[in-house]
């Protein structure tokens, strides 16, 4: 590959590794948690708890499948 | 005198805060990715954020701080939680001894002779963000009681120790055992992670910073709750297959 199109992927690859890494479910169900907390918001909801419980949630989630693949 | 000296111990402790903050994050991944690039990193992020106080100076407050803390936010929180789980894998696998050094070099430490770019965002992302903070704090305090002179002093001050007692501790920092370490950086991102994304969203914490603390204390006795089921499971004790 030559460098700019290089860069260009290894550009991108980073970004995947560091934002999706081994289990996408967990990036996606903060984007959606941080969605959910802002409409809940606009709506006068307080809902600062909503992303803590989705961590928790989500590292239960990630973990018991990740034992169940190995 | 006095609105000098309060001027001066208000702007140093609210600065000190974020500056804890900032060196928590520099320090837990220059031990766990390497120091190289997260110092340059660091560094970088004094730059940019030089260059940003002497351009913007007093108007330094019309930056987006909100949108700033979400992103930020959002990108350590998703980050953290990757090392959170890594980390409560490897110690519930291998115990608080952690796996030996060469084995988690080889797998997480940066052995090329490049930039480690994952080291050198974190570190960056937090020096720039915190020390905005500790700048707003500057030109809030400072521009309010007409003494920023002052101000400056004690958000420099604030840096300069708590900078100074991170890079004091660093050696004790660096003995951890490494998974325990990931552990406890993978904590420590997810909760200023969750804490700066809800506040960047325009939402107040019920305890102010002090939420950080509270949020820390969950997080821990998650993981510590995980690491305990995750053994049961590698032990056979509940449906999940054995490791």
């Amino acid at each position: 590959m030559t460098p700019p199109l290089s860069w260009i992927v290894g550009f991108g690859r980073f970004w995947y590794h560091f934002i999706i890494g081994d289990d996408w479910t967990m990036a996606v169900a903060v984007a959606i948690g941080l969605v959910v907390t802002a409409v809940l918001n606009a709506r006068g909801i307080l809902a600062w708890w909503l992303i803590p419980l989705i961590v928790i949630a989500m590292l239960g989630i990630s973990l018991r499948r990740a034992s169940q693949h190995r | 005198m006095s609105v000098v000296v309060a001027v001066l111990l208000t702007t140093f402790l609210a600065s000190a805060v974020e500056a804890i903050e900032m060196v928590t994050i520099v320090v837990g991944v220059g031990a766990t990715r390497g120091w190289r690039s997260t110092l340059i990193g660091a560094a970088s992020g004094f730059a940019v954020l030089a260059v940003v106080v002497v351009v913007a100076g007093a108007a330094l407050q019309a930056v987006p701080i909100g949108a700033l803390r979400l992103i930020v936010g959002a990108l350590l929180l998703v980050f953290g939680l990757q090392w959170f789980r890594k980390g409560i894998m490897r110690v519930a696998a291998r115990g608080l001894a952690g796996m030996s050094e060469m084995e988690f070099d080889a797998a997480e430490r940066w052995q090329k002779p490049g930039l480690d770019w994952t080291a050198f965002v974190l570190s960056f992302k937090g020096v720039v963000l915190e020390g905005l903070e500790v700048a707003f704090i500057v030109v809030s305090f400072g521009a309010n009681a007409n003494q920023l002179g002052v101000a400056a002093i004690g958000g420099i001050a604030a840096v300069v120790i708590v900078g100074g007692v991170g890079l004091a501790v660093h050696h004790v920092v660096n003995r951890i055992p490494r998974s325990l370490l990931q552990l406890v950086v993978g904590v420590m991102l997810t909760t200023f992670g969750t804490f700066w994304a809800i506040e960047g969203l325009g939402i107040s914490w019920p305890a102010s910073d002090g939420a950080i603390l509270i949020l820390l204390v969950l997080y821990a006795a998650t993981g510590a709750i995980y690491i305990t089921l995750e053994r049961r499971r590698q032990l056979g004790f509940s449906s999940g297959k054995a490791a």
